[in-house]
């Protein structure tokens, strides 16, 4: 049996675990339904391990792509269902079919006594099934499909507790914003046919790498590809449906807001570099939003109470970095900090949702604390995913930060001040978190005390995996300064294969220790004021009426939802609004029922030829239209 | 069993009326035999109609089943009728949707029952006809033959303004027609000055040289009766409100077939008799096309009531179509085309489930829902699947038309392609926002925690939809190919460079 063979089932099994479950769901167990649902993925991420087992060693398989059928074509369209099979979309695949199947397992344990778990597995299988769409795909449409797709299972999701006001809300929001973003990538694929005539990524490459530049066109089409990965990749302006996305059960926050889909927007202008390489006005642009939303998310993470908001901040900071990688030209360290990412926030947000299940649905860390006791493995487990996006040392987010850092370094100072200082503050926001939520004296009430327990075995144990990725990842792209084994930066060597930095490195070694160091000392920095603030002085944040000033602005983040909300929402209803009452009634309706009387005045007079009655009309009606129907038969055949 | 001799499209076009004679035996009473008699008719009908379809040719571009019996000789008209791909694919929209229709009307009508069903039946019979005329004063008489069951099936089983409604309606439509007859008429007696004939027939009628400036008058003439159908911006007024005031199956009809008949005549004559005069024109009616896409999708979204919502969204993605077709170019066309279906099957079945939920609760304000997906599951998913599809998301329908139709848009203008592209935005808003103010969130009303869900005769109408939405939208390429033949021969006119390039081109014609 050639593994190749069956590339099609790494799709087709989430999808037809979305078909069993969302036809047939309902009439099975809850347990039979999870299984079905987790065993999907897992199907997956076997096939898509013994793929990548081939495309490792010293005689790897070259990329190759798998035609399934044409699905649409028309002038200069041509888009076939098509998948490409190269070391960045196996990265992917391992990424999503791997981290999937862990959080599917642990939903199974997450979800149980909800109603509606066959709905909830459905909608995560459908995501999946989106995803690979979107990373497998070898062309612009395809993987426009996946990228529409999974918005929606986001969506769908979010507002998986549809009786709640809230998260439907939220998820129509996400829905909205993402489209806006769309247009832009939507626009994107109207220059890429109308100049180039084809969507095919290959076609695509060698006729932009051997044909005459045009800056200008490269720019406009690359700045509208990143427009859609601000709405995907929620980044600034566009990052404000991932804070009220939290609304949605966590681990689907683990799965879609934190591990996978919003980091679609990485992974495409990666897949689209040599695009990207074309126009450095765009590289700049995405390097400057990817930091300037770094560090923005950053700060507004401090003043979070939610546990998860915290968490999604983190999110869209992280974000923010992978675009500072990508817009310097260092895709593989983009891409590198995409999958240690994956590990760590999945852990993170998984984590809480252990801590949010065993205080039965508790959020806000005011009403949390003291549970490191009460929660063993979730607070080691924790505390691992802490210390990895903190950068601390040989913890996987420190190689893979490190490298973003030194090469924006590289590239502009200041865009790497930014970098840092969000670093600080990450660590100090993640410490904070840690503090608030597993030390000091539990705040839940006090009948809650002896019902919280750790969460099952089907929970932990996916906690445990993560947490081991996320130590262990880092040795997949080691520096070749702490190289000691010299196996080089397996992961860049890999992922050079389909993707070529192009980010250039100025300065020696002696540098890259320097700069090291200074993360480090940022990172410790932040720590040891979170252990100052909520460990040492035990301080808890008061109520909501008790924060004031600045904290209030930042607490209520910057009051940007409200800004859009008085601004862009409520102008453009209140627009149509007057429209519609002063255009189309008023105006054009004025005009056709002024005619109207005119006609009906005239019809008054010639009532007298008219009955009424519906009877005679439809009886003339039909005498007409029959002895119309006789005439022509009467012609053909006398 | 249906030889080569047999007159099957004609037979398509009057098993309809055969059923009327029928049902004119039958007292009004027998529910149950009008049922089986209409229902018959349109399943033999649809039957047949899929018969044609698997037997069209899709290599030729010319008219196939055609069928020719002379009728008003010495005025040079004939029962001349014949279809090519894309009346194919429109008759056949037709069947599903008339078929669907009548068996959807089963429990929602209660009076005038026979009178109903008869009304539907020459619909249909209408419809048909116009996708299938090869003869100009043929077409002519099927079109104005539809506008009386229309007429009278909002003036009688409407809503609480169906008087308003349907006179509006009438008007509207009527004064279209009044300038297609003259120019119909016209061009007959320019076939009597070149060929020395009257005649109506589209073979001599499409043979005609018609000089640059008579082409701008003739086309604005029928611009003007087909932009009031589709309905174009500003036309459009007529619209919402005979939708609101038609009964369910009304809408389902209005919406899925009769607004495409205003872009079938565009198609069908505009482009392929007037080519000097269309491009001359297609920029204009391309601003009133993205007008309304934009326009539409801003209406839509401040309506308090669903099916005006629908109704207005349709005035948004009736400018997609416009749009496509004036685009002039094979994406958009291919697009325009593959959208009409779309539009029928997605809105089509939007105002199917309008109904369905309307009469359970007796009102189409969102205000009155809220929360009912708990109470209704089964609605809930298929109004999410047509909610999704009108919206067009990828792997549904909708997406592969638009698609197709913005990216030609944007080839001949990248700002028609960015505009339409922002409809795609608000289309996601007033629809998805409309659902999650309908079926999420708490039950408000206490009656909206008793309706009951679809029953199987109402799953069993909304499952053909479902079905061609996923296969539109994921294998649509065997569709495309029925018609691809049809619109290279529409387009042909305009690749020719000396026809192209603007109002200064010397085109004459063909």
């Amino acid at each position: 049996m050639n593994v190749l063979d069956y590339t099609w089932l790494i799709i087709l099994a989430p999808f037809a675990g979305f078909l069993i479950n969302g036809l047939f769901g309902k009439y099975l167990s809850g347990r039979t339904v999870g299984l079905i649902g987790s065993f999907a993925p897992l199907i997956s991420f076997i096939i898509s391990s013994m793929i990548f087992i081939k495309f490792t060693g010293t005689d790897p398989h070259p990329p190759f792509e798998v035609e399934i059928f044409t699905w649409f074509a028309a002038g200069k369209i041509h888009v076939p269902v098509a998948y490409l099979f190269d070391t960045l979309s196996l990265v992917m695949i391992m990424v999503v079919t791997g981290v999937g199947t862990i959080i599917h397992f642990y939903s199974i344990g997450y979800m149980k006594g909800e109603t509606g778990i066959a709905r909830y597995f459905a909608y995560l299988n459908l995501f999946i099934f989106f995803m690979l769409n979107l990373v497998l795909a070898d062309n612009l449409i395809l993987m426009f499909l996946g990228w529409e797709g999974v918005g929606l299972c986001s969506y769908l999701l979010i507002g998986y507790y549809y009786e709640t006001g809230y998260a439907p809300a939220a998820g129509l929001k996400a829905f909205i914003v993402n489209r806006i973003g769309d247009m832009g990538f939507l626009i994107g694929i109207f220059l890429v046919v109308a100049n180039f005539g084809t969507v095919h990524f290959g076609e695509l490459s060698s006729i932009v790498s051997t044909g005459p530049v045009n800056t200008a066109l490269m720019t406009g089409i690359t700045l509208m590809f990143f427009a859609g990965a601000t709405g995907k990749s929620a980044q600034i302006p566009l990052y404000i449906w991932l804070p009220d996305a939290m609304a949605g059960p966590t681990p689907v926050s683990a799965l879609i807001h934190a591990a996978t889909m919003v980091t679609a927007g990485v992974y495409m202008i990666t897949r689209l570099n040599f695009l990207y390489v074309l126009a450095p006005a765009s590289m700049a642009a995405v390097a400057v939003a990817g930091g300037a939303t770094a560090l923005f998310a950053a700060t507004i993470g401090i003043m979070q109470m939610d546990i998860k908001k915290v968490l999604a901040y983190s999110t869209i900071s992280q974000l923010g970095y992978m675009f500072m990688a990508v817009g310097v030209g260092a895709f593989s360290a983009g891409i590198f900090h995409l999958v240690t990412h994956a590990f760590f926030k999945a852990l993170l947000f998984l984590g809480s949702g252990s801590v949010i299940y065993a205080l039965h649905h508790e959020q806000d860390m005011r009403g949390m604390g003291g549970l490191m006791k009460k929660l063993p493995v979730t607070f080691f487990t924790f505390l691992t995913g802490t210390l990895a996006i903190s950068g601390t040392p040989f913890f996987s987010g420190f190689f893979s930060k490190d490298e973003i850092l030194w090469r924006v370094y590289n590239y502009n100072f200041y865009l790497w001040c930014a970098g840092l200082l969000a670093a600080a503050i990450t660590s100090f926001y993640m410490f904070r978190l840690v503090f608030l939520t597993f030390s000091g004296k539990p705040r839940f009430h006090e009948h809650d005390n002896h019902t919280i327990h750790e969460s099952p075995v089907i929970m932990t144990i996916p906690l445990v995996i993560l947490a081991v990725l996320s130590v262990a990842a880092g040795a997949l792209g080691i520096p070749h300064i702490l190289d000691m084994f010299h196996t080089g930066n397996i992961f860049e060597h890999f992922l050079a294969r389909s993707v070529a930095d192009t980010a250039v490195t100025v300065y020696g070694n002696n540098t890259e220790w320097m700069i090291t160091g200074i993360s480090v000392a940022a990172a410790l920095t932040g720590f040891l004021a979170a252990f100052k603030i909520y460990w040492k002085n035990r301080y808890v944040p008061g109520d909501d009426s008790t924060i004031t000033g600045l904290k209030k602005v930042i607490y209520n983040k910057y009051y940007v939802d409200e800004l859009y909300r008085h601004t862009i929402i409520s102008g453009t209803i209140s627009f149509s609004k007057t429209v519609y009452r002063y255009f189309d009634i008023l105006i054009i309706d004025g005009l056709v029922n002024g005619t109207g009387r005119v006609i009906l005045r005239t019809g008054e007079r010639m009532r007298s030829m008219q009955t009424g009655v519906v009877h005679d009309y439809m009886f003339s009606m039909i005498l007409g239209v029959t002895l119309l129907l006789m005439y022509i038969l009467a012609d053909k055949f006398l | 069993m249906f030889g080569a001799d047999f007159p099957i499209l004609s037979t398509i076009i009057f098993l309809p009326l055969a059923g009327v004679v029928i049902l004119l035996t039958v007292p009004g009473t027998k529910k149950v035999i009008i049922n089986i008699v209409t229902a018959s008719a349109g399943f033999l009908s649809l039957i047949l109609t899929f018969i044609i379809y698997s037997r069209f040719d899709e290599n030729t571009a010319g008219y196939q089943f055609a069928e020719r019996y002379y009728w008003l000789r010495e005025y040079g008209i004939s029962f001349h009728i014949g279809v090519d791909g894309i009346s194919l694919i429109l008759i056949t929209l037709s069947a599903i949707l008339s078929l669907l229709a009548v068996i959807s009307s089963f429990k929602s009508i209660t009076e005038r029952y026979k009178e109903y069903m008869i009304t539907l039946l020459v619909l249909q019979t209408g419809m048909t006809g116009v996708f299938a005329a090869m003869d100009m004063f043929l077409f002519f008489i099927f079109w104005e033959v539809i506008l009386i069951p229309m007429f009278i099936l909002i003036a009688i089983w409407g809503g609480k303004e169906r008087i308003y409604a349907s006179i509006k309606f009438f008007i509207f439509t009527l004064f279209g027609s009044t300038m297609m007859l003259i120019s119909i008429i016209y061009l007959a007696y320019l076939s009597k000055a070149e060929f020395g004939y009257i005649s109506y027939d589209f073979t001599d009628i499409f043979r005609l040289n018609i000089v640059p400036g008579i082409q701008l008058v003739l086309f604005m003439a029928f611009a003007l009766s087909f932009a009031v159908k589709v309905p174009l911006f500003p036309f459009h007024t007529w619209l919402p409100d005979a939708h609101t005031e038609a009964p369910a199956a009304g809408s389902v009809i209005l919406a899925g077939v009769l607004l495409k008949m205003g872009t079938y005549g565009f198609l069908r004559f505009n482009l392929p008799l007037f080519p000097h005069a269309a491009i001359v024109m297609a920029p204009y009616m391309i601003a009133l096309s993205i007008t309304g896409i934009i326009y539409g999708a801003l209406m839509a979204m401040v309506q308090p009531d669903v099916k005006k919502l629908v109704a207005y969204s349709s005035v948004s993605h009736m400018g997609f179509i416009m749009l496509g077709i004036f685009s002039l170019n094979s994406e958009g066309m291919t697009g325009a085309v593959l959208q009409m279906i779309n539009h029928g099957v997605s809105t089509g079945m939007l105002f199917l489930l309008v109904g369905m939920i309307y009469d359970r609760r007796h009102t189409r304000l969102i205000a009155d829902y809220g929360g009912i997906a708990k109470t209704v599951p089964v609605f809930a998913v298929f109004f999410m699947i047509a909610a999704l599809s009108s919206i067009g998301l990828p792997g549904m329908n909708g997406f592969i038309g638009e698609i197709m139709i913005m990216t030609g848009g944007f080839m001949v203008k990248p700002l028609y392609g960015i505009i339409a592209a922002g409809g795609v935005i608000l289309s996601a808003v007033y629809m998805l926002w409309m659902y999650q103010r309908v079926m999420f969130g708490p039950i408000t009303l206490d009656v909206n925690k008793t309706i009951i869900d679809l029953d199987l005769r109402e799953r069993f109408i909304l499952i053909p939809l479902v079905i061609l939405i996923f296969w539109i939208g994921i294998y649509p390429q065997p569709l495309i190919t029925k018609y691809k033949k049809s619109v290279q021969v529409i387009l042909q006119v305009y690749d020719n460079p000396r026809t192209q390039g603007g109002s200064n081109a010397e085109g004459e014609g063909k």
